[in-house]
């Protein structure tokens, strides 16, 4: 796995202060793969993906885009380098419309950008709205104007933070497919982070659980579904 | 019925000038959530270079055009070397930087050159319009404020609104981090706004210099009408701080006609707590969405 991955976090921590958030965590991602990072609120997984994406800077460890070190990279320069992350939440800027929060999402590569209709095509709702400001989408929608946006950069890896986040299970459903769907026909590397460790692991290859910072466990998909043990204690289902 | 035609005339033509300072700090609030205090120091440096420029050359636009240049300049350098500092930190730092800036700034324009106001000359004749056989209120030097200021503000809004810059200066200012994740250079649009208000700032000292005189503290009562307008319209709107001007030049026009010169500042100051008051997010602001 390690040979064919796109990104790979060796031994990263990550340090608020006193307060440990992210203690030694490994794991690789390969291209046309999905690896979920599943726990508990507060198990570190948002400030894994913030670290990885230059947000916070960690106190050792390594994280390495196509075998280059990206740490010491610039926020603002490591979605050039071809990683793309979709933040909790409120990611969408609503102050502007559907698609100048698309065009935003490509502004830095020109003529390269993926095109808009591309973007619709996926998403349809999204066309419907295109000229209303983001602030009048609904959960769902913005979810899906925040994946889209960061596809606007054609990017290789894509960070995902919580997704699913507040989303009716219906709805919830067909964003995984979509990212399921994404990482088998463009070949991304997806990080998903999730705490709805049941609808991640039906579309991830791998998952890794996290519990106070630390991998407790690491395996494919499958067998942390089949683990009952660890699906009580960590996963809540 | 004459007089009150002078005085609407008289009203729009301030007006604007309190528009052009307005939008001066409209464009920084919108960029960095700092409401720059300093702006009538920085604008007064200018307006300064300009009648150097002008007094030495004999060419009033070629100390225009410099003063432009040094409030794009000035405007880049106080953002990179102060503000930057105090970007995210809590509001009143910036608030006291911009203040130390501003009494730092009226000190030096005072020990280079002097303390006594000295005239500035319009760019066009201040003789008003003849119409009918009555000299109006308005002359071609108005004429000129208005359309510049107005073409101004016409090219902000396309700025901001129609091109990939403007589109990423509006995403930095709304959401900073977002906007890094997508590749914003941010902190070059935190720049590239405190420049752009800092040159239509020296416009606005420019236009104004000619009824105020420069001097070190000759344009302190236009960064008090300027807020007032800004205020007025709304912190978050160029077209809110475009309209509030022309609309506190018209009020203080009528007060300064029919009252009394002498209680123009009052005035103004009694509009900008009627409206902190009752609207304090401004006219022209629609209630916005609260960000969580």
């Amino acid at each position: 796995m390690t040979g064919g991955a796109v990104l790979e976090i060796e031994e990263l921590t990550t340090d608020y202060g006193p307060v440990r958030a992210v203690d030694g965590v490994t794991l690789a991602v390969g291209r046309g793969s999905v690896t979920a990072v599943l726990g508990a609120n507060g198990a570190g997984k948002t400030s894994l993906l913030r670290t990885i994406s230059g947000l916070v800077r960690p106190s050792s460890g390594r994280v390495r885009l196509d075998g280059e070190d990206i740490l010491e990279v610039p926020v603002e320069d490591i979605v050039r380098r071809g990683l793309a992350h979709v933040p909790e939440g409120r990611g969408v800027i609503v102050e502007l419309s559907t698609e100048e929060n698309l065009r935003l999402g490509g502004l830095w590569r020109g003529a390269d950008a993926a095109d808009l209709k591309d973007v619709y095509d996926m998403f349809p709702p999204l066309r419907d709205r295109r000229t209303e400001l983001a602030a009048s989408l609904s959960g769902g929608e913005r979810q899906m104007l925040s994946i889209g946006r960061a596809l606007m950069a054609r990017p290789r890896v894509l960070l995902l933070d919580e997704p699913s986040l507040g989303l009716a299970p219906l709805v919830s459903a067909q964003i995984m497919q979509l990212i399921r769907g994404l990482a088998n026909e463009r070949e991304l590397a997806v990080l998903l982070v999730e705490q709805n460790a049941r609808s991640a692991l039906s579309i991830a290859d791998r998952g890794v659980v996290l519990n106070l910072g630390c991998v407790v466990a690491e395996d494919t998909a499958q067998a942390l579904a089949a683990d009952e043990g660890l699906r009580h204690a960590y996963l809540g289902f | 019925m004459t007089r009150f035609i002078d005085l609407t005339l008289n009203g729009i033509s301030t007006g604007t000038v309190y528009a052009a300072v307005a939008l001066a700090l409209v464009i920084i609030w919108r960029a960095t959530r700092i409401v720059n205090f300093a702006q009538g120091g920085m604008l007064m440096i200018t307006t300064f270079i300009a009648s150097s420029v002008i007094g030495s050359s004999g060419s009033y636009w070629l100390g225009f055009a410099v003063a432009l240049a040094c409030g794009l300049a000035l405007g880049a350098i106080v953002e990179r070397l102060l503000m930057r500092r105090v970007e995210g930190a809590p509001p009143l730092n910036a608030v006291i930087v911009a203040l130390g800036l501003l009494i730092l700034l009226q000190a030096g324009a005072g020990m280079i050159w002097g303390n006594t106001p000295r005239s500035f000359p319009p760019a066009f004749s201040i003789r008003g319009y003849d119409i009918g056989g009555t000299r109006v209120l308005f002359a071609p030097n108005d004429t000129f404020t208005v359309l510049v200021v107005v073409g101004v503000a016409g090219l902000l809004a396309v700025l901001f609104q129609r091109t990939a810059i403007g589109l990423k200066m509006r995403a930095a200012a709304f959401q900073p981090e977002v906007a890094r994740m997508l590749g914003v250079r941010v902190g070059r649009m935190f720049t590239l706004g405190w420049a752009l208000a800092a040159l239509v700032g020296s416009l606005a000292g420019l236009l104004v210099a000619p009824s105020v005189f420069v001097g070190p503290n000759q344009f302190d009562p236009i960064l008090i009408f300027g807020f007032t307008a800004a205020v007025l319209g709304g912190l978050d709107s160029p077209v809110g701080a475009s309209v509030g001007g022309i609309l506190l030049g018209l009020a203080l026009s009528y007060v300064s006609g029919y009252e009394g010169a002498s209680l123009v500042t009052l005035a103004a100051l009694v509009i900008l707590l009627v409206v902190l008051m009752i609207r304090p997010g401004g006219l022209f602001t629609s209630t916005r969405e609260r960000r969580v």
